[in-house]
């Protein structure tokens, strides 16, 4: 597989962004000035980034409860993210939807959702919308192996498949909603579940760039040449609790370090290009170093940002009145 | 008696109507948690704001039960066992989520009765928090009481402190018909005395926690604190209120509204909820048309905007009604005069 410098250097510069700013999220959230409930993506870097890879602005994704990396992956800027998070009226949903609804229709980015299982249909909707205009776009739905017990997913797999949808279902399968492991709450498994529906399924190994790209792409193409909807399944593994707050105490001792470790999708990714020669340390670390830059900017920034004011809350409930 | 937070006494509730009854049974996601989890430790969460902690070690998982992530599909099976024999306890976690499982409430449970000519029972109790304050944005934080009290067959329970949350979510479980029992999210550590031994507090009959002569306030949920301070701050200035506390508001204690009605003559109502067709809405009718003549000022409504609730602190805060609001209402109808009396 060939894949050309600019893309790698993109790809990486996203997955390193995202890392960064949910690691700095980590820290700041414990000092108490992060309002309400936040999701972090750490660790899932490679499956948001290697699918959107693959994606314009013309094509629209749905995220999850777990949006950060899914928005930036999708070129959603993190100013106006962290502003957002923060509460700020210079977020980029103006301080009223914060970090569970963060979106930028303007670039494909349909919504984080608080909803879990509110993202499939909607893509499915998406997918009408490309077909229908026939823009030659497809529509992503990110989703988590919890969200793929909803009702509305399953539905959305037998609407996708019975209207010959452009639509990608990728199921983001860190083995846990919450405190459950899909061990428990899964039955059968994702691939019957894609063959029932009468689907091509995908498999890919979340934790490593490559896989996710090779596999997403060939899961595109074959939604956005008109032969319909397909599934992907990204085995991957969350680094944080549920939310900000949760001790894990379901999950064994040493399983996250030992992910830290050895399966860590940025590390796996700078061996792979320096390795083969595909691109050089000095280029990364260059990355690396613009990217906390960026990441220290958008926090000073949405500290400093003003609030909302009064008149913002009856604003924007109706486009008319 | 002793100390409980509001947490505690619901954990108690459930406890000891589970020890009483083997047909109640608890359901709901991750109301133990832990099952599928690579540390084998059980009841990782007991909800995920921790009210149901413990209750799986004492009843073990064929009576509290972790469910996928599938609303309409628990919710829908509570429903089916309770007509079938159990008296099952399924958490909702966010009441928004009710969205996901609204066919199985609405056109299911609540219409057994009726629909099959009296020859159903469906004795489930839905649990659920609500409202704002915890900055848990649009989709988490909506007081959907109007919702559920707006479907015949249903019964809404909105408890507005400790004491009355386990009389009441006693009196729900050991109740015939399916009940909406609603928990402010923000109100989990609120502590009061709170007898030990079960009892129950029967619904329709509301409570009045301030009696006064001026201004009659009905408040629901949180918002009955917010509601009581403002009675005691009013009292300093010489307006003496009473506050009612339906605790139901299906059914609904009309009777009490209207009396205290005709003895102070002005009404506030206080209601988290939006404010169209909510609960402020329907007491104020009831009011208009039944106790038009005791009336000396207009009906005043204390509500949120009709918007969604926003996430930034301060929209929140602008977003919920509270005391200072309520002050001001009160004070509004106290100091009003009709034409003819000016
Ligand atoms: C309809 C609905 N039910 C429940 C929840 C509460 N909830 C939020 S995230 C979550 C777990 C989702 O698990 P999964 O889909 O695997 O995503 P992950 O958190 O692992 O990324 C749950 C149960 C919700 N937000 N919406
Ligand atoms: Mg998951």
């Amino acid at each position: 597989m060939q894949i050309a410098r600019d893309i790698l250097l993109r790809s990486y510069r996203s997955m390193r962004t995202i890392r960064e700013f949910e690691e700095r999220l980590h820290v700041e959230f414990a000092t108490g000035e992060i309002p309400g409930f936040v999701h972090l993506y750490c660790g899932e870097e490679a499956s948001g980034v290697g699918v959107c890879a693959h994606l314009t602005d013309t094509d629209t994704i749905a995220s999850t409860h777990r949006g950060h990396g899914h928005c930036i992956a999708k070129g959603v800027g993190v100013d106006g993210m962290m502003a957002e998070i923060y509460g700020r009226q210079t977020g980029v949903c103006r301080g009223k939807g914060g970090s569970m609804h963060i979106a930028d229709l303007s670039l494909g980015m349909l919504g984080a959702n608080g909803i879990v299982g509110g993202g499939p249909p909607l893509i499915c909707g998406a997918a009408l919308s490309h077909k229908t205009l026939k823009d030659g776009a497809v529509a992503i739905a990110f989703y988590g192996d919890g969200a793929s017990n909803e009702g509305s997913t399953l539905e959305s797999l037998n609407l996708a498949t019975v209207w010959n949808l452009p639509a990608v279902f990728v199921v983001e399968d860190n083995g846990y909603g919450e405190a459950t492991g899909s061990s428990y709450a899964c039955a059968g498994n994702q691939k019957d579940r894609a063959a029932g529906f009468g689907m091509p399924y995908f498999e890919c190994d979340g934790n490593d760039f490559f896989s996710v790209y090779q596999t997403a792409g060939e899961a595109i193409s074959h939604a956005r040449n008109g032969n319909g909807p397909a599934m992907v399944h990204v085995h991957l593994a969350r680094w944080y609790g549920h939310f900000e707050g949760d001790a894990m105490t379901y999950r064994a001792e040493g399983e996250v370090a030992e992910l830290r470790a050895d399966h860590d999708c940025l590390v796996n990714f700078r061996r792979r290009v320096t390795e083969a020669g595909l691109l050089e340390a000095a280029a990364l670390d260059d990355v690396d170093m613009a990217v906390k830059d960026a990441v220290e900017a958008a926090v000073v920034a949405a500290k400093a940002a003003p609030l909302p004011v009064e008149d913002d809350l009856l604003k924007d409930v109706y486009v008319s009145y | 008696m002793s100390r409980k937070s509001f947490r505690q006494s619901i954990n108690e509730a459930l406890r000891q109507e589970m020890r009483r009854d083997p047909r109640v049974i608890l359901m709901g996601e991750d109301v133990a948690g832990g099952r599928g989890g690579t540390s084998g430790v059980k009841d990782a969460w007991g909800g995920v704001l921790g009210v149901t902690k413990g209750l799986l070690t004492e009843f073990g998982e064929d009576r509290v039960l972790d469910t996928p992530i599938t609303e309409a599909s628990y919710i829908g099976a509570a429903a089916g066992a309770a007509a079938t024999g159990l008296r099952p306890v399924a958490e909702l976690m966010f009441v928004d989520f009710v969205g996901c499982c609204l066919d199985q409430i609405m056109n299911q449970a609540a219409k057994f009765r009726y629909m099959f000519g009296g020859k159903a029972r469906t004795p489930l109790v839905i649990r659920a928090m609500y409202g704002a304050g915890f900055n848990a944005a649009a989709q988490h934080s909506q007081a959907l009481y109007p919702l559920f009290t707006h479907i015949p067959g249903l019964k809404v329970v909105v408890p507005s402190s400790p004491y009355e949350a386990k009389g009441l979510l006693i009196e729900a479980i050991r109740d015939d018909d399916p009940v909406i029992f609603l928990e402010n999210k923000v109100m989990y550590d609120d502590e009061e005395d709170v007898p030990d031994d079960p009892y129950t507090i029967p619904f329709g009959e509301a409570n009045l926690t301030r009696e006064g002569d001026d201004v009659t306030i009905v408040a629901f949920g949180r918002m009955v604190k917010f509601a009581n301070e403002a009675a005691d701050r009013l009292a300093k200035d010489g307006i003496s209120c009473t506050v009612i506390d339906p605790r139901t508001t299906s059914p609904l204690d009309t009777g009490t509204i209207l009396d205290c009605v005709a003895d102070t003559g002005r009404l506030v109502i206080v209601d988290e909820s939006s404010p169209r067709c909510n609960l402020a809405t329907d007491v104020a009718a009831l009011v208009a048309e039944e106790a038009f003549d005791a009336l000396k000022a207009p009906i005043r409504r204390v509500c949120p905007p009709h918007t969604p609730v926003p996430f930034a602190t301060v929209l929140e805060n602008l977003y919920v009604p509270n005391t200072e609001k309520i002050v001001a209402a009160v004070r509004s109808v106290a100091s009003y005069r009709m034409k003819e009396e000016a």
